[in-house]
């Protein structure tokens, strides 16, 4: 009973923050309300017995990735932007794209009301100790694309250095 | 557990959330943030299913989203710092330097 009331609160602040974080005209205060999304995916991790994504998003999302967007945002004067128009014309795209959206939603929902509700959850002991698994499965048979993804980050990092340098 | 159709609608509305963001929204620093959020969507999907079958992969491609995450938000920062010194802008449809 905890558990789902938990869930039903960190939901519904991840979904009002994030409407908050597409409609603020201030781009520091979407920042904030990004962080207070992702803050209450963390919680939701947290309630599903994933221990170490939870770690993970509180101090990679919210710590780091949340800072480069607030120094960027810092870095760009955004006075002049702010007094600009903050949406532009494009409502009719917008809503083809979410008839669309929904329509696929409402298919696949009928599709798999069947079945989907029928699935028994495992028990959350399954899942522990989280760590040990995920560094197990992680070294063991994901071995491959971890590397890949470390390449990854050394691209990404050499290739924000030369953007964000002065003269190349 | 709560129903896993639940989390299917919270990663849902996040998902719808972050393409209206992105669609209607002029300022490139807050499109980035709205693919974030659509990230983000994607992540609780996985971990949802990870706890409903008792197999821990799908954090593993948890993990690795974040990864990619982290990646393009640096690298999608740097472009616009450079852009940003080259045009003085910050705004999606001024970009339009290839356009004629």
């Amino acid at each position: 009973m905890l558990d789902q009331g938990v869930f039903y609160f960190f939901a519904a602040l991840a979904i009002l923050s994030a409407i908050l974080v597409v409609t603020r005209r201030n781009a520091v205060q979407s920042a904030i309300f990004l962080v207070t999304a992702l803050l209450a995916t963390a919680g939701i991790f947290l309630n599903l017995n994933a221990e170490f994504l939870f770690i993970v998003q509180v101090i990679l999302y919210a710590g780091g990735i949340m800072v480069l967007f607030v120094f960027v945002i810092m870095l760009v004067n955004l006075d002049v932007a702010l007094h600009q128009v903050q949406f532009n014309r494009q409502w009719f795209v917008a809503l083809i794209v979410s008839a669309v959206l929904a329509a696929q939603v409402a298919a696949a929902i009928a599709v798999s009301r069947r079945t989907l509700y029928t699935v028994p959850a495992a028990p959350a002991e399954s899942l522990e100790p989280n760590t040990e698994r995920v560094a197990f499965y992680l070294f063991h048979n994901y071995m491959l694309p971890f590397e890949i993804a470390s390449i990854l980050l050394l691209v990404a990092m050499v290739g924000a250095v030369v953007m964000a340098k002065k003269r190349v | 557990m709560v129903p896993i159709g639940h989390y299917i609608f919270l990663s849902v509305a996040l998902l719808a959330i972050g393409i209206v963001g992105i669609v209607t929204r002029r300022n490139v620093i807050i499109i980035l943030m709205s693919i974030e959020l659509i990230l983000n969507a994607v992540n609780i999907n996985l971990v949802a299913f990870s706890r409903l079958v008792g197999s821990v992969e799908g954090q593993i491609f948890a993990i690795f989203i974040i990864t990619d995450a982290a990646a393009e938000a640096a690298v999608g920062l740097g472009i616009i710092i450079a852009f940003f010194r080259n045009r003085e802008t910050v705004l999606a449809d001024e970009m339009d330097i290839l356009k004629w």
